[in-house]
């Protein structure tokens, strides 16, 4: 593991360090098959108070049938589910004190904006001026006001969702559970949004759970993320870490862009250990230690920005390898070049366009020096 | 100020659509209407006519009728003939008006009794397995594949008293004498509702199906037991359904002549029987017609009501 303390880049809240935490939520190695078809597989995950939680995956990773059976929509099959020291078992969805806002939004197309914020409200029997006054604070809460007598059918996409959020929202959940809240906007919208929720959880101070197949929405909005994968966790860290200290390839792969190169122990050296790779001429230095024996096949990862371009060769003591430009892609904000190092490794590095120049120094064909610190990778063993 | 002036944009670009209206366009719309012409108004007047005229010993039996050698003047002299009489007699005879009533009376219980009966099974239906949708769907059409005559007299056979449905209690021991069914009001509601049920189950099915399921997980979700989002979700979103499935039963209901003929009694009054006894048994073929043009007119009413309905949901869906 990397030296480097990487906590929470948001604010200073950790309860997942502490090993007295009493966790808020937690799933206790539950299992929920469909027919042949294990959705989640024995799988175990606490989450605390006041937390925002993303579960992150690809479709059919088991994240939605995570947050179905928290909402009580499915039972697990084996298992069980604490909320708040309660056991969820045979606890009916209308019961439960987790609201949820549906990936559809499920408005009720039948009832006006104030009518679906005071469904729930209703449900409880309250008396109709608290109702009211309720409705009133939620509606001021997603700036939608104005729109209360309006039906959904006649609002955007992006007031259904405040309305969603709204309705859900209102009978004050002991946790918020969003099914990919954001997945239906566009990205502009979805980038505000994202703010605007993270926002909104601070200042309420509740515990929201998160299902998305977006990494950046994820990395954005949580305080920790679950990559999922074949209804087991793969790796559950803070935004920071997941991208620093993926634990696996998966976990690497699955979030933004990365190198990965694979090479055999070389020689273990106290902090630092060096990997032998094909056709590279020096061996890659990584200071980290790993269980990998020497001898053994691993992977070294590393992230394209974190890769430095040269025509000079660099100072000595850090990673480097020379390479052929192959391809250059420019994106506006950085440029992505591709340079073969060898026969069947292909680098990619980013590049911040720090500057408005037209031409760029380094172009087709070119042979340049790829170079990277020691810290900068990480070791991966599976 | 910015909205304004897009949707003065978007009025702009529609304009020359609607203008382009072609030929074949006219063609297409014209073939409707030509259809409804020649099969609903003309023979709406034909009808109308005759309920003006007299009746009369004759082939057809009724005067005046049209003769075209006779020119302006024979046509001019036919049309002055013409009388509002047999109207006027629909109201003396008191057995017209309650044949009317009880006609409407008969057909709103039944349609009630239908939407009783098909409610759960379209409800049942819709939320049944996807793979057997299909099936239970044929299943409901299947009875149109054979004589609708012929499915009603087969209730004959069931209901009369020594029929299956006794034999079965009989048996069963609930009762000990065969109960008198056939040939009373009860045999025709059941005759209704048997021969009109997929009327009413189809366009009910057709909005249960579509009904997002995730509604009511979300009105589950927000404390909401299932029987109650039952009543706040499923019924009032299904509306649109029921009331196109009961139009689809009153309706035709309303003026049905072998249902009432075949299992009801000598009580049961419907227009459709008495309309058939005035122009078969009577051959008054004026006044027939006049009970026919006021059978329609009691039913536009009805069925007005449901095609304001129908474009409303239209407009909602739009």
């Amino acid at each position: 593991m990397a030296k480097k303390p990487i906590g929470p880049v948001r604010r200073s809240f950790a309860p997942w360090e502490n090993p007295d935490a009493k966790p808020f939520i937690e799933f206790r190695n539950v299992t929920k098959r469909f027919g042949d078809f294990t959705a989640v597989d024995n799988l175990s995950l606490k989450i605390y108070e006041r937390e925002f939680f993303a579960l992150l995956g690809g479709s059919g990773c088991g994240k939605t049938t995570m947050m179905r059976m928290l909402a009580g929509f499915e039972e697990p099959n084996e298992g069980e589910i604490f909320l708040d020291g309660q056991n969820l078992r045979g606890v009916p969805p209308y019961r439960r004190p987790a609201n949820m806002m549906f990936q559809s939004y499920a408005l009720f197309p039948h009832m006006t904006v104030e009518g679906n914020v005071a469904f729930g409200l209703k449900q409880d029997r309250l008396p109709k001026g608290e109702i009211e006054a309720r409705v009133q604070e939620m509606l001021k809460l997603v700036k939608l006001e104005a729109f209360a007598k309006r039906k959904p059918h006649q609002l955007s996409g992006g007031q259904r969702q405040r309305v969603a959020l709204a309705r859900s929202l209102a009978k004050k959940p002991k946790v918020l559970l969003l099914d990919e809240p954001l997945g239906a906007l566009d990205r502009k919208l979805r980038e505000e949004t994202q703010f605007e929720l993270t926002d909104l959880q601070a200042e309420l101070g509740m515990t929201f759970l998160i299902v998305t197949h977006d990494q950046e929405e994820a990395m954005t909005v949580a305080d920790r993320i679950a990559v999922m994968d074949k209804g087991r966790i793969i790796q559950v860290a803070t935004p920071a870490e997941i991208y620093e200290v993926p634990n696996s390839r998966f976990v690497a792969d699955f979030i933004g862009s990365i190198n990965m190169i694979e090479a055999k122990v070389a020689t273990r050296n106290g902090e630092a250990t060096h990997l032998r790779a094909s056709g590279f001429d020096r061996e890659i230095v990584v200071d980290q230690q790993t269980e990998a024996s020497v001898g053994d096949t691993v992977w070294f990862a590393i992230r394209p920005e974190k890769v430095r371009l040269s025509f000079d060769a660099p100072a000595d003591g850090c990673n480097a390898v020379q390479g052929e430009i192959w391809d250059i892609g420019y994106l506006g904000d950085v440029s992505i070049f591709h340079a073969k190092a060898t026969e069947d490794v292909v680098l990619k590095s980013t590049v911040a366009n720090v500057t408005r120049t037209v031409e760029r120094p380094i172009s087709w064909d070119d042979r340049v020096w790829l170079s990277w610190d020691r810290d900068a990778g990480v070791i991966l063993t599976r | 100020m910015t909205e304004t002036l897009a949707l003065g944009a978007a009025e702009e670009s529609k304009a020359p659509a609607k203008k382009r209206r072609s030929l074949g366009n006219w063609l297409l719309i014209a073939v409707p209407y030509a259809w409804l012409l020649f099969f609903f108004l003309v023979p709406f007047f034909i009808v109308f006519k005759i309920s003006l005229s007299e009746v009369a010993v004759a082939i057809p039996p009724y005067l005046p009728t049209f003769d075209l050698s006779e020119g302006w003047a024979g046509l001019r002299e036919n049309l002055s003939s013409f009388s509002f009489e047999n109207y006027l007699f629909l109201f003396e005879d008191d057995l017209y008006w309650k044949s009317y009533l009880s006609s409407v009376w008969i057909a709103a219980t039944s349609t009630l009794l239908t939407l009783l009966v098909g409610f759960p099974l379209a409800y049942g239906m819709a939320r049944a397995p996807k793979a057997w949708q299909p099936t239970l769907l044929m299943l409901v059409i299947l009875p149109f594949w054979t004589s609708f005559l012929i499915r009603v007299y087969a209730w004959i056979g069931i209901l009369k008293n020594e029929g299956l449905l006794n034999q079965l209690l009989l048996w069963l021991g609930v009762i000990d004498q065969p109960l008198t069914i056939l040939n009373t009001n009860a045999a025709v509601y059941v005759g209704i509702v048997y021969s009109y049920l997929p009327f009413l189950v189809l366009p009910l099915y057709a909005t249960l199906e579509k009904l997002d399921e995730s509604l009511l997980e979300a009105a589950s979700d927000l404390g909401c037991p299932p029987w109650r989002a039952f009543w706040s979700i499923t019924v009032p979103l299904s509306l649109p359904g029921v009331i196109a499935g009961c139009f689809l039963v009153f309706i035709p209901a309303v003026g049905e002549f072998v249902i009432p003929d075949l299992l009801g009694g000598s009580e049961t009054l419907m227009i459709g029987k008495t309309l058939w006894a005035e122009f078969f048994n009577n051959r008054d073929w004026p006044v027939s017609s006049a009970v026919a043009v006021i059978l329609l007119l009691i039913l536009v009413v009805p069925i007005v009501l449901f095609q304001n309905q129908q474009q409303r949901a239209q407009e909602k869906d739009a």
